[in-house]
C-alpha cells in the first residue's frame, strides 16, 4: 500500500462531479460552517456528509477510517466545551469540525490526483501576471505528491539501516542520512528534469 | 562515504544553468518529507507523555536547510498538498476543512516559520561552522515562540472557541517538545550543511 493511496474509483454521481466543483464547495463548506450555531444544524450537517457517503456508494468503514484519525482530538476538544461553554456549543464545535473532515476526505476518495493537480494549474492562472508560470506550479504539485512515497521509502531503508547496526533511534542519527538521501534524490530528479527539457 | 558526499554536494548546486530545475526538486522533495513527518504518528516524549509530531521538526529543519525562499515554497507546497484533499497533515487529515480547524494557526505558522528561520540560516551559515548548531537553535527557537505559538493560540481562539487564556494553557503543553525538536533540527541543519556546503551559499534563483 502507498502512503497516498486514497481514490476509490466508483461509478457514482459523486465520483463524476467535476474536481473544481467539489473543491469549491469544500471551501464553501468550511466558510458556511461559521453561520452553523445551533447544536440540530450541526447534527444536520454531519447526516448531510454521511449521506453523500452513501451517494458517492462508499462503505461506512470508508467513513469511519476517515474520522477516528481526528477522533481523539475531537474528543479533547469536545471535553473542553462541555466544561466551559456546555454541551450545546460542544456538539456544534465538533459536530462541524468531523463534518468538514470527512467532506474534505470525501473529495480525495472520489477524485483522481490527476484532476485535482489540473484544478492547481488552472487555479494558479490568475497569478501569471506575478510571474508564476501556472504549468510549473502543477510541475511542483505533482513532482511533491510523487515525491511522498519516495522519502517515506528512504525513511524506511535509513530506519532499517540503523535497526541492522544495532543502532540506538536517535532522532538526529536518523534525520541526517534521510536528509542526506533526500537531496540525492532531489539531485537525481534535477537532473531528471534537465534531460526533459524543464529549463529555460 | 566522504568522497560521494562531497559528489554529491558538488552536483546539487555547481551549474548556475541547472539551479531552476535542481530547486523544483529540491522544494518537492522537502515538501515530501513534511508531509511524511506529519503522516508518522508522534513520539511521547519523556516524562511529559505529551506526544509530539515530527512536523513542526521538518519544517524548521526544512528552512535551515533550504533558506528562507525555497523553504517558505516547500512549506507552502506541502501546505498546497494538503488542500487539495492528500492526507498530509498531521492524523491523516487533509481538505480546507483543516483551516476551520483548531490547528489552523500552527498550518500557517509554518510557512513563516520556515521562512524567518530560513532567513537567520542564510546569514549563520556565512559564519565558522562550529557555531552552527547553536545559532540554528537560538533562531529555531526565537522563530517557534514568536510565530508558531503566537499563531497557533490565535488559530485555537477563533476556531476552537477558546478563551485566550485556555488557548495559552493548552499550547504550553507543546514547549517542551519544541525545545527538543529544535534541538535536533539545529544539530541535523548544521550536519547537512557541513555535508553540502553550496546548498545555502549560492542564491537560488
Amino acid at each position: 500500500m502507498t502512503v497516498l493511496a486514497t481514490y476509490v474509483p466508483r461509478d457514482s454521481p459523486v465520483h463524476r462531479l467535476p474536481a473544481g466543483v467539489k473543491l469549491t464547495g469544500l471551501v464553501l463548506a468550511g466558510l458556511g460552517t461559521v453561520l452553523l450555531g445551533r447544536w440540530w444544524q450541526s447534527l444536520l450537517l454531519l447526516a448531510c456528509v454521511a449521506g453523500l457517503y452513501g451517494v458517492a456508494r462508499l462503505t461506512w468503514r470508508c467513513l469511519a477510517v476517515q474520522l477516528r484519525a481526528v477522533a481523539l482530538l475531537v474528543a479533547a476538544i469536545g471535553v473542553l466545551q462541555i466544561v466551559v461553554a456546555g454541551w450545546e456549543r460542544a456538539v456544534v464545535t465538533c459536530g462541524n469540525l468531523l463534518a468538514l473532515v470527512a467532506l474534505a476526505a470525501l473529495v480525495s476518495l472520489t477524485t483522481r490526483t490527476d484532476d485535482l493537480i489540473e484544478v492547481v494549474v488552472r487555479g494558479s492562472g490568475p497569478l501569471r501576471r506575478f510571474g508564476v508560470e501556472p504549468e510549473r506550479v502543477g510541475l511542483l504539485v505533482s513532482l511533491g505528491i510523487r515525491s511522498v512515497p519516495v522519502v517515506a521509502r528512504l525513511a524506511g531503508e535509513v530506519r532499517d539501516a540503523q535497526l541492522a547496526r544495532g543502532a540506538a533511534t536517535r532522532p538526529v542519527a536518523f534525520l541526517v542520512p534521510l536528509v542526506v538521501r533526500s537531496l540525492r534524490h532531489a539531485d537525481r530528479v534535477g537532473e531528471a528534469l534537465i534531460a526533459r527539457g524543464v529549463d529555460d | 562515504m566522504t568522497e560521494s558526499t562531497d559528489a554529491a554536494a558538488r552536483s546539487v548546486t555547481n551549474t548556475t544553468t541547472a539551479i531552476r530545475p535542481r530547486s523544483i526538486a529540491l522544494v518537492a522533495v522537502f515538501a515530501a518529507l513534511i508531509a511524511v513527518a506529519a503522516i508518522v504518528p508522534g513520539i511521547p516524549v519523556g516524562s511529559v507523555g505529551v506526544p509530539i509530531t515530527l512536523q513542526t521538526l521538518a519544517v524548521m529543519l526544512t528552512g535551515l536547510c533550504l533558506g528562507p525562499l525555497r523553504g517558505g515554497l516547500a512549506v507552502l507546497l506541502y501546505l498546497v498538498i494538503g488542500f487539495v484533499g492528500f492526507p498530509v497533515f498531521s492524523k491523516g487529515q487533509s481538505g480546507l476543512g483543516v483551516l476551520a480547524g483548531p490547528s489552523a494557526g500552527y498550518l500557517v505558522a509554518f510557512l513563516l516559520a520556515a521562512v524567518v528561520v530560513g532567513f537567520a540560516a542564510t546569514r549563520v551559515v556565512r559564519r565558522r561552522p562550529a557555531v552552527w548548531a547553536p545559532l540554528f537553535f537560538v533562531a529555531a527557537m526565537l522563530t517557534s515562540i514568536v510565530f508558531v505559538h503566537g499563531l497557533g493560540v490565535l488559530g485555537m481562539v477563533l476556531n476552537a472557541d477558546l478563551s485566550l487564556a485556555n488557548a495559552f494553557k493548552a499550547d504550553l503543553v507543546f514547549y517542551p517538545g519544541d525545545v527538543i525538536k529544535n534541538l535536533v533540527a539545529a544539530s541535523a541543519a548544521a550536519a547537512v550543511h557541513r555535508a553540502f556546503p553550496d546548498l545555502l551559499a549560492r542564491r537560488p534563483r
